[in-house]
């Protein structure tokens, strides 16, 4: 897959960030490389091993569905850059 | 013009009725004051990791197994990627690659004979924040507290071909959710919540139109009227040499149309992954077996056990096999009473009348089965007449009282001692002179005035047929 400047414009649009014209150029090139990277590993023969579904080779990690957690809303607010009544104040979303 | 066909499919999301959410141990309580059932997990702070709630598998099991399907035995989570506020950690988990169910059906009872809508698959993930618009500042509030409640998307086949069966459908998988006690879908408060694809045909061809999706439409009656009205305006459209557009549209109610929300350009793209952070869930064919030998009896089965061991009318157990609230009641007083067609018609006449003039549905009410049976009993064997039961029943239905114990402190219980209803009745003989005199020269009409007169200088409190023998002994004296 070629990575072009229009491809670097659309991620920025799905990830809702704004890249200076030097970011991209850096961003487009760090794509390629990656993506290159992925292709020298497609290159190995596979075939006839199964895909792996997870690397730590552990399953089944669950817990009860017992309420352990209290009200945090003080450190869960503490972050938020601005609050009202409890809740974060972000910039307007609706249409 | 044409005659054309509908296709509809439905993504039906049911909130689960677990105590904490889906990754982290935080209440899922419906309601708390903003951002208190939340914390570092699944507000989505950085180097925090996810761990399943079993009871969400135990869930989607068994809804899988009540919807027919088959179940996936190695499954793993996704990611779904969107950047939008209503989620902190700019993905969703949820299962794109491997639902937990697949290839299901559930047979639905329409106008047109019994009819079979498939199930494509179940998933499982977690619901997103809530965001309501502040006026005041012009800026949007963020509440995470419904953020990683427990949700199962119940993906339909395009099987659907009227608005009919679409309801069928949805009042069929909520009465199996409440049943298995899953989730209470009650979609005037969000924990089931619909959105439907549609496309038209003209009747014959194969290939399918062009759809639409309509989201979270928040109740059967408006789901039956965006459907219409949705068909109405692609088929206009069509016939107007136009073309439907694939787009989102949003259903509003008041005004009763459809318009479109985001269009086909700003399509969203997820950019799937499997989730590094969560392992693999494997599940095996002894636990599935266990759940699907403890599934409960489904409102169908118990609506014919109801007509055929305890000869209800069809009707009334069609309609107490509605509500989960209405099975438990009946099942609960039957045990007490042993007198299911007693039961029955208790819940028919007074019991839906009460929810009815307390503005309650039937689903919501909040009433325990134990009381009626006590009433039943207490009127059956003869210590309150039904009148009074009813008034019992009324009492208990708003407050948390014991009926035995009401009717002993307010002196309810009816009197069939005749020695103690004796004096009162010879009284009232010696008030009405005259239609005793007519009733022994032969005016029978003239007894039940006397019984009703009885009654009254009783307050309504005697056994009526024990008034009958004392009235009845004390006339024939008197021959």
């Amino acid at each position: 897959m070629e990575i072009t400047q229009d491809l670097v414009r659309y991620l920025e649009a799905l990830g809702r960030i704004e890249l200076s014209p030097e970011e991209e150029v850096k961003t487009q090139k760090d794509l390629a490389d990656i993506l290159g990277y992925i292709d020298k590993l497609g290159e190995l023969d596979t075939a006839g091993v199964e895909p792996l579904s997870h690397a730590a080779g552990r399953t089944n990690i669950t817990r009860e569905d017992v309420v352990i957690n209290g009200d945090m809303q003080e450190q869960v607010l503490s972050n938020a850059p601005e609050t009202k009544d409890g809740t974060i104040l972000v910039p307007r979303t609706f249409d | 013009m044409k005659d054309y066909e509908m296709v509809i499919g439905l993504e039906v999301h049911c909130e689960l009725q677990t105590a904490t959410k889906i990754f982290c141990g935080c209440s899922t309580k419906f309601g708390g004051a903003p951002n208190t059932h939340v914390c570092e997990v699944c507000s989505g702070m950085p180097g925090t990791l996810p761990t399943l709630n079993k009871k969400v598998v135990e869930f989607a099991v068994k809804a899988g197994l009540a919807l027919n399907c088959d179940i996936t035995r190695k499954n793993k989570f996704d990611r779904k990627n969107y950047f939008y506020p209503d989620l902190p950690k700019a993905y969703q988990i949820s299962q794109l690659y491997f639902p937990i169910c697949r290839n299901g059906h559930v047979d639905v009872k329409t106008s047109e004979g019994m009819k079979s809508i498939g199930i494509h698959e179940i998933h499982m993930e977690e619901d997103a924040g809530k965001l309501v618009h502040d006026p005041v500042t012009g800026m949007t509030m963020v509440d995470f507290n419904r953020c990683g409640v427990p949700l199962l998307e119940i993906v339909s086949e395009p099987d659907f071909r009227s608005a009919e069966e679409v309801i069928a459908y949805l009042t069929k998988l909520r009465d199996t959710m409440q049943y298995l006690g899953v989730s209470d879908c009650k979609m005037q408060e969000g924990s089931m919540r619909a959105d439907v694809n549609l496309s038209v045909r003209p009747v014959g061809q194969k290939e399918f139109g062009t759809r639409t999706e309509m989201k979270n439409i928040a109740s059967f009656k408006a789901i039956e009227r965006a459907i219409e009205y949705e068909r109405d305006r692609q088929i206009d459209l069509i016939e107007e040499g136009g073309t439907v557009v694939q787009e989102t549209r949003r259903w509003d109610d008041e005004k009763e149309y459809t318009y479109a929300m985001r269009s086909k350009e700003n399509a969203q793209d997820y950019k799937y992954f499997p989730d590094p952070d969560l392992m693999p869930l494997e599940i095996s064919e002894e636990y599935i077996e266990n759940i699907r030998a403890n599934l409960p009896e489904f409102a169908d089965a118990k609506r014919e056990r109801y007509v055929s061991q305890f000869g209800l009318p069809e009707y009334d157990a069609e309609i107490i096999t509605g509500a989960t609230t209405l099975v438990d009641v009946f099942e609960t007083a039957t045990e007490m009473t042993d007198q299911p067609k007693d039961v029955s018609n208790w819940i028919m006449t007074d019991l839906l009348k009460l929810c009815k003039d307390n503005h309650v549905a039937a689903e919501d009410m909040e009433f325990d089965g134990k009381k009626l049976g006590a009433i039943i009993n207490l009127v059956n064997e003869g210590k309150v007449n039904r009148k009074t039961g009813r008034q019992v029943l009324e009492k208990c239905f708003t407050e948390d009282i014991d009926p035995a114990e009401y009717i002993e402190k307010n002196g309810l219980a009816q009197v069939s001692d005749t020695s103690a209803i004796e004096p009162v009745i010879k009284q009232v003989l010696d008030e009405n002179p005259k239609p005793v005199s007519e009733f022994l020269a032969g005016s029978e009409k003239n007894f039940q005035f006397l019984v009703g007169q009885s009654m009254r200088a009783l307050r309504g409190k005697a056994d009526p047929q024990a008034v009958r023998t004392v009235l009845t002994k004390l006339l024939d004296e008197m021959r």
